[in-house]
């Protein structure tokens, strides 16, 4: 169980600055999910909480106590390798229960909880295999196996699951989501996949060039993104950005003089400011040409079963994409005129900072 | 091998046939009864041994921190390894005499391990660091995350995972000083310390060419090689850290 406080974190490669002033409290039994664009420092972040890479500046406090200079030994805290690094020369049950042993614990006290361990992750009849002789999503089980065992105060995992089939992704997460909720146990998981990001989190944390763009519950960040950032992260498809430009009184309008259904944003938030507005792809929706906020033809129509993404190609925005819920009959090269759903614009300003969205 | 089990009177009568009409081992007894072969043997076990050991040693730990640390300097020193395997031999072989004269060390097994060891550690030293290079980083973290510290990741994780760059390592050193002439000809004079080519080369001088020990003591100088490669062979099997990391 652990309170983790992260202030001002810093991290310094000699002149590039990776992290810069990390401000960030993570509650005892949260999960909290890191995601960013590839390289942005989420595996430093992670690394840096479990002792493997000296910080550079700031402070990380873990229950209250300084833990900068502590040995990642001493930090009580189990960590999930992308890469599993299992001990190859060990068997399964001695991985599991190798932080015991070099803890000095007695076999005695050490099989019955990697026996634990192991029920609870279905890998008994794997007790006495080495890791070569694993498959992926087995090795990937020992590997959380591992950091089960220990106990430890708090649990990180660095794209644990990225290695593994589709199918085998959705078990892992379930496993993991329900493992969460039996251990309560601390969390910080770093990803790459929207779908694990949204599902597993209690809160999500935006990283982009070095900054914390946004923190907040999944739909938080879906309903109100702080910035064009953090709108454009989150959510597959992209959210579309249409530029705007402000008529003699002062309101909004697209290139082909439509205005912008404004009702979903803050009045007084909108005016003179608003450069840009954003629609996720299930907001814009095809219809009559009059009215239409932009016109276009269907270019690529992917047929996904449940929905149907539709890559519209317009004059003056370039690639739209909208996503319609279950089959629908467009071609490509056929005309679209597309509306947005009342209340569902987001807008931005010059800054890309997300103008104030009426509260519901 | 052929003349070697070749009694001595159809060495040079029988010509080039593949096995002698008659054999007899009485080569390798005269070999080891009568000559100080069992003495240049010994020798050259304690100086090949000696050698490998220790360059093996001073090379693990040389390359270990080459694979895992940056430090300052450490692009020069690699240089500098580089460099040093480039100089012909013969270049430095006068000052190593004047040097090792100097301190009094001519005709000393020990002396011969010192030079053997600091000719043969560069390359040992490339050799054991891509061994280290083979094991992932993620390997020792996860070991000091589970409880260890670097000492205690290093000899649970990587040692064992290393066995068999250990393994090549010894082998190769131990051949090379097995078969060294040019230094062990220069530093050794006297008959006790003769290595085993050195003493091989008596041979020639002594019996005029007895062709027929010559052989025979050149079969028994490959035993020790093919023991030491046997016994070594089972930390040769590769695939050991197969399983460790996906991909
Ligand atoms: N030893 C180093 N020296 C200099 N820069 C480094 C070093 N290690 C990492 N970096 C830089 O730090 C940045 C963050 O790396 P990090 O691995 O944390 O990214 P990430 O967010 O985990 O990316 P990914 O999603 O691809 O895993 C990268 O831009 C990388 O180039
Ligand atoms: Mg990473």
């Amino acid at each position: 169980m652990a309170r983790m406080e992260l202030s001002s974190l810093a991290k310094r490669y000699g002149q590039v600055e990776v992290l810069r002033e990390i401000d960030l409290t993570i509650e005892d039994g949260e999960f909290v999910v890191l995601v960013g664009p590839s390289g942005c420092g989420k595996s430093t972040l992670l690394r840096m909480i479990a002792g493997l890479e000296p910080i550079s500046g700031g402070e990380l406090r873990i229950d209250g106590r300084r833990v900068n200079e502590t040995a990642p030994r001493d930090r009580d805290i189990a960590m999930v390798f992308q890469s599993y690094a299992l001990y190859p020369h060990m068997d399964v049950a001695r991985n599991m229960g190798f932080s015991l042993e070099i803890r000095g614990k007695p076999e005695t006290e050490r099989r019955p909880r990697v026996a634990a361990a192991a029920s609870t992750l279905s890998l008994e009849p794997l007790l006495a295999r080495l890791p070569k002789a694993l498959s992926g999503g087995q090795r990937q089980r020992v590997a959380m196996g591992r950091a089960i065992v220990r106990q430890p105060r708090a649990f990180l995992f660095d794209e644990p699951l990225s290695n593994l089939d589709a199918a085998l992704r959705v078990d892992m997460r379930l496993e993991i989501a329900r493992l969460h909720k039996r251990l309560a146990a601390t969390m910080i998981y770093v990803t790459h996949d929207q779908v694990e990001a949204m599902t597993l989190a209690d809160r999500i944390v935006v990283l982009n060039g070095g900054d914390v763009q946004q923190v907040g519950s999944p739909l938080d960040l879906y309903d109100r993104p702080a910035n064009r950032f953090v709108a454009q992260f989150i959510g597959s498809p992209t959210m579309n950005i249409l530029p705007v430009t402000l008529d003699d009184r002062g309101l909004p309008r697209l290139a082909n003089g439509a205005a912008v259904p404004l009702e979903g944003l803050a009045p007084e938030g909108v005016a003179g400011r608003i450069a840009e507005i954003g629609l996720r792809p299930e907001h814009l929706v095809p219809g009559a040409a009059e009215g239409a906020l932009v016109s276009g033809t269907a270019d690529l129509v992917e047929h996904l079963g449940s929905d149907t993404n539709v890559y519209v190609r317009t004059e003056d925005y370039g690639t739209l994409v909208l996503r319609v819920h279950g089959h629908h009959p467009v071609r490509s090269g056929d005309a679209l005129h597309l509306h947005a759903r009342p209340g569902a614009v987001h807008a931005f300003d010059r800054d890309g900072l997300a103008l104030p969205r009426r509260s519901r | 091998m052929k003349i070697a089990i070749t009694p001595d009177q159809l060495i040079f009568t029988e010509g080039t046939r593949l096995f002698p009409s008659e054999t007899s081992f009485g080569n390798f007894a005269k070999v080891i009864t009568q000559t100080d072969f069992l003495a240049y043997f010994g020798n050259s076990l304690i100086v090949s041994l000696g050698t490998a050991g220790v360059t093996t040693l001073i090379a693990a730990g040389a390359g270990y921190a080459f694979s895992r640390f940056d430090f300052a300097g450490k692009r020069v020193l690699v240089g500098i390894m580089l460099v040093t395997q480039m100089f012909p031999l013969l270049m430095v072989i006068a000052p190593i005499y004047k040097m090792v004269a100097a301190l009094g060390m001519l005709n000393s097994l020990t002396s011969l391990i010192v030079v053997y060891t600091a000719f043969n550690i560069p390359f040992a030293t490339f050799l054991m660091q891509s061994f280290f290079d083979g094991i992932p980083r993620d390997l020792e973290e996860a070991a000091m995350i589970d409880g260890c510290t670097r000492f205690q990741a290093l000899r649970r994780i990587i040692v064992p995972l290393t066995l068999p760059g250990l393994g090549a390592t010894l082998g190769f050193v131990f051949t090379a000083a097995w078969s060294e002439l040019l230094f062990a000809l220069m530093l050794i004079n006297s008959n006790d310390a003769m290595t085993f080519p050195v003493g091989l080369l008596t041979f020639v001088s002594k019996f005029s060419v007895d062709w027929g020990q010559m052989m025979a003591a050149g079969v028994l100088a490959l035993v020790p090689s093919c023991l030491f490669f046997i016994f070594i062979q089972r930390y040769l099997v590769q695939g050991l850290t197969s399983g460790a990391v996906k991909g």
